[in-house]
């Protein structure tokens, strides 16, 4: 079946099986940060943006992207860059596998809410599962992204 | 891995349902559970460009269309408010919001699953499901009804006067239940749904005086009351053992967390 989307503001017209995952294709059309983590629908590696919501792309069917706007990390390179070197800061992450997904779902999460306490940032981040740590610094590293985009907004920030 | 031979992005209800009388035929909800299947489907039937994806309030009901996300009723304001914020309280330990995004409710219903929170609170509601041929059915008779190829195109949430609450206990964050608990308080008495027994959801109707029907209730009387009643459900409800539990380990449950659902919902604090 012919369809046609928008993945990272490029317009994109494809032939897709009727059961091939949204995943698959962004693979294949060299979106190599989305990943299959895990077979359950469980592991939050493979989150894109479909219209702006977070959504998983392991379970959802590339046909069902027609008419859409996807959203992978190569389509954020510059707010992942900025949004990384808070994650390097705190040394949050090790192997670093979760990481494009887990950032996807950051982005979802301030696209939703201005400044989430660190209660909700646990919850909107719970389906994101990283192996290596213990999710405490990616949660500082969020809290002090959150503090210097508020200097920023508030004009003093010396970063 | 799940084979799909025909995908048809469906343009009518009659068209849904004529596909749907194939056996080889499956209509989609959000995937997250069916794509884990090892299963061929002949025709996939999408109901997603039917409109069926919000939640319409009137005066009486909430209309929700099947293809609403699990997500989009953990945040309606109006649902929440008419349930205390059970409803939100009995989706958003499911996986992570991605997953609450794809997941529909039509699918989380239509599949009876035995884990599920969603069949749990609904049926504490005063709730029906709209069925293309089958009309409007309580869910209750829903919920026993074995699967068949109707197409289910809205549940229905009855307002009350009413007051709401839901726990559950999960061996791990994010993960299924291993009980589930939602109580409804009205006019009428109770309603108390107990899921992941790990059966199907049973219901509990009882018709009786409660903080909510009978105002001048005290503190006292009503924790007695849950005390009883959560003794009454522990006894009647039935359990099983599986992976994550044992049927004995269940029933202390069902006991503990119906006690807690109901002084919440009666307005008071954890009596334990």
């Amino acid at each position: 079946m012919e369809i046609k989307f928008i993945l990272n503001g490029k317009k994109m017209q494809v032939d897709a099986a009727p059961d091939l995952l949204l995943l698959d294709l962004l693979r294949e059309k060299g979106c190599y940060s989305v990943k299959r983590g895990c077979e359950t629908a469980n592991c939050g590696l493979c989150t894109v943006l479909m219209d702006k919501k977070p959504v998983l792309s392991c379970s959802m069917l590339a046909v069902r992207a027609d008419g859409h706007e996807i959203v992978t990390l190569e389509g954020m390179q510059r707010e992942a860059e900025e949004f990384g070197s808070f994650l390097a800061d705190q040394g949050a992450e090790q192997c670093g596998f979760c990481n494009p997904g887990f950032i996807m779902n950051v982005f979802a999460m301030l696209e939703e809410m201005k400044e989430p306490t660190e209660e909700e940032i646990g919850e909107y981040l719970a389906g994101n599962l990283c192996r290596c740590s213990g999710f405490m610094g990616q949660t500082r590293s969020i809290l002090a992204f959150l503090k210097y985009k508020k200097e920023q907004r508030e004009g003093g920030s010396d970063r | 891995m799940l084979k799909i031979k025909e995908y048809v992005k469906v343009n009518s209800l009659e068209e849904a349902y004529e596909l749907n009388q194939k056996k080889s035929s499956r209509v989609l909800g959000g995937m997250v559970w069916m794509k884990m299947m090892n299963r061929s489907v002949g025709t996939a039937i999408d109901l997603s460009g039917l409109g069926l994806d919000t939640v319409k309030e009137t005066e009486d009901e909430f209309v929700i269309g099947c293809m609403t996300s699990l997500r989009t009723l953990e945040t309606h304001a109006g649902l929440n408010a008419c349930t205390d914020g059970a409803v939100r309280e009995s989706l958003r330990h499911i996986v992570g919001v991605q997953f609450r995004n794809c997941a529909t409710a039509g699918g989380s219903i239509y599949g009876r699953f035995g884990f599920s929170d969603v069949l749990t609170m609904f049926l504490a509601l005063d709730s029906y499901v709209e069925l293309y041929k089958g009309g409007r059915i309580s869910m209750e008779e829903f919920a026993e009804k074995k699967a068949d190829r109707d197409i289910l195109v809205n549940i229905i949430v009855k307002k009350h006067h009413q007051r709401s609450a839901y726990v559950s206990q999960r061996n791990a964050k994010t993960d299924f239940p291993v009980l589930a608990c939602a109580v409804c308080l009205d006019e009428e008495g109770m309603r108390l749904s107990i899921g992941a027994r790990p059966g199907r959801a049973a219901l509990l109707k009882e018709k009786m005086d409660t903080p909510v029907n009978k105002k001048d209730m005290s503190a006292g009387e009503w924790n007695r009351q849950a005390e009883l009643l959560a003794k009454k459900a522990a006894e009647c409800v039935v359990t099983g053992s599986n992976m994550r539990a044992s049927k004995e380990y269940r029933t202390h449950l069902v006991r503990v967390l119906t006690k807690r659902a109901l002084l919440a919902a009666g307005g008071m604090e954890n009596g334990n």
